[in-house]
């Protein structure tokens, strides 16, 4: 018995040494990523994520044309590419009538294009494949120190604003009365946001990159309700999905960032239907109240 | 014009508004130190948008507002700015009234959270730090936000429609605490809509139409010709409006800004060509 659960479950992070490093890095990007995700939620922006991921694409494929696939060329392309367009974006809606929504999708689909279209320049199908789906079973020394730094970074950035992205989500008015950091803290945000998309990207590749950023932060919603406990709570989530996939991509023959990715999407309708303030418990509470 | 030493906040020449269009128009005067102000006028004239400009959130297009050296503000926005769904407690709300004390990464201290928690009794809470703010009934969230400004301690107090969809009781204790606040010194100005309301417990009013019909006691600013002038005002915006060349006399310069359905009014007034 045993040595069945040892086999399945330890056997390959223990035996196998690509194993260890898409654990190593999976755990990692959990780490910083998830909390990001549970803001980008919380400040009705879970789509803004999915859109930030295309806009990374025409620095990283940049990257690519130039070096390779070499992966600091690739990281430090697609944090320029993030950056520009969350700045462009964030500026325009700030300066026209524009919204931030209209601003984001117009750059993110010129981004998109224009990062397939570089792609196309030089590489294969293959190329663009890796690009678009990245390769968390073959992350080397440089993807895993760039995904550590990521994440450093990231907690140090969560750690010094988290005051500041609360009431910026909760009374951003009230903010803005207090503190001249109101734009400036939606900047660092977003700044974050691209941060660890480049970081997902290495591991799992752009398309899904931001699948260990959501779906994480989607299902914690539906355990507690309280910030702190949710960026907890995501990135337990995040951490088993990353194990879960792994270990079935590992069995099974599976590509591992679509294993991840749906594990975390099985924990998500796991939750919406057993969660605190999942569907089951919502319907079964019906019938009950306290006296006062 | 009352000395600067009196003042809380100057208004030199006021012009504040978006997109160049004002919202409040070459305003001038002053908020007396301890005086209790309501702010009133219809939808649109302004009120709001003035409380941005004295806490710095808008910029004037033109002229000068000044704040007295060593005043702090405490603005409450009005409630339909908050999120309301954003998964907070009632202690953390009334938290971040004490951001000019802690800042950004500053802890909170055992005293802190010791007045956190009187300020809720006052505003007759006690017990609701744990609560979510998406339990709270309108009248609840706006006690929880007047616990915020006693947590700020500010000198100078600007709230934004305060009494809007409340309950006569919270009315009723929210007006105590204001009048308290000013027995204590502080300057408080409100917007207010009801005038009922006003002639009973605002001792000075501001009546603005985007440009300001009267600004003295109560008593004098409720005259029937003032409210007259405000009624006739009307939410306008025309694009097509002529620019105003009020602050071609500006030594500062400033934004050039068209006039919406005043513009009538200023050419009869003589302050357009």
């Amino acid at each position: 018995m045993i040595d069945t659960l040892y086999a399945y479950f330890v056997a390959p992070f223990a035996e196998y040494g690509f194993m260890q490093r898409a654990l190593v890095g999976t755990l990692f990007l959990s780490l910083g990523s998830s909390p990001v995700g549970v803001f980008l939620m919380l400040r009705r922006m879970s789509l803004t994520g999915d859109a930030m991921s295309h806009a990374i694409l025409p620095g990283v494929a940049t990257g690519f044309l130039l070096f390779g696939l070499d992966i600091l060329p690739m990281t430090l392309g697609g944090i320029a590419a993030g950056l520009v367009v969350a700045l462009a974006a964030g500026a325009i809606s700030r300066i026209t009538v524009q919204r931030e929504d209209a601003s984001l999708a117009a750059f993110y689909l010129i981004s998109l294009a224009l990062g397939v279209l570089i792609v196309s320049l030089r590489g294969s199908t293959v190329d663009l494949m890796h690009v678009l789906f990245g390769s968390v079973l073959g992350l080397n020394d440089e993807a895993m120190l760039t995904i550590g730094i990521i994440t450093a970074v990231t907690f140090a950035m969560l750690a010094v604003f988290w005051r500041a992205l609360v009431a910026e989500c909760l009374d951003p008015l009230f903010l803005r009365s207090v503190s001249r950091l109101g734009p400036a803290v939606h900047f660092v945000f977003m700044a974050i946001v691209v941060l660890n998309l480049v970081g997902g990207y290495l591991a799992l590749g752009t398309l899904l990159s931001v699948g260990l950023m959501m779906l994480p932060a989607a299902a914690a919603r539906f355990w507690t309700s309280r910030a702190e406990t949710m960026a907890l709570v995501a990135i337990a989530i995040a951490a088993a999905s990353s194990v879960s996939g792994l270990l079935l991509s590992f069995h099974a023959a599976l590509p591992a960032g679509p294993a991840i990715v749906l594990s975390a999407g099985a924990v998500y309708a796991g939750s919406l239907l057993l969660g605190t303030s999942g569907i089951i418990h919502s319907r079964t509470a019906k019938g009950h109240h306290r006296i006062a | 014009m009352p000395n600067g030493a009196r003042q809380a906040v100057s208004f030199k020449d006021v012009t504040l508004g978006y997109h160049r269009h004002p919202a409040v128009h070459h305003l001038t005067g002053s908020l007396d130190k301890g005086a209790l102000t309501a702010i009133i006028g219809a939808n649109g004239s302004g009120k709001s948008t003035l409380m941005k400009g004295i806490t710095g959130m808008l910029k004037p297009m033109s002229g000068e507002i000044h704040i007295a050296p060593g005043e702090t503000i405490a603005y409450l926005p009005q409630q339909s700015e908050l999120d309301r769904h954003f998964p907070a407690r009632v202690v953390d709300l009334v938290a971040m009234g004490l951001w000019n004390k802690r800042g950004l990464i500053g802890r909170h201290t055992g005293a802190d959270r010791a007045r956190i928690v009187a300020a809720l009794e006052t505003v007759g809470l006690s017990g609701f730090e744990r609560r979510g703010i998406d339990t709270l009934s309108g009248g609840q969230l706006q006690r929880v936000l007047f616990a915020r400004v006693l947590v700020q301690d500010a000198s100078l107090i600007l709230l934004d429609e305060p009494f809007s969809a409340i309950d006569a009781k919270t009315l009723s204790d929210l007006v105590d605490l204001i009048t308290r606040w000013q027995e204590e010194g502080r300057t408080v100005a409100v917007v207010v809509h009801d005038l009922d309301l006003v002639r009973a417990h605002f001792p000075m009013a501001m009546l603005l139409a985007r440009r300001l019909v009267a600004w003295d006691e109560t008593r004098k600013v409720l005259a029937p010709r003032n409210l007259e002038q405000a009624r006739d005002f009307q939410e306008t915006w025309d694009e097509a409006a002529p620019w105003c060349h009020d602050d071609d006399h500006d030594p500062q310069g400033g934004i050039p800004h068209q006039h919406g359905a005043d513009a009538e009014a200023d050419r009869i007034a003589g302050n357009a060509p």
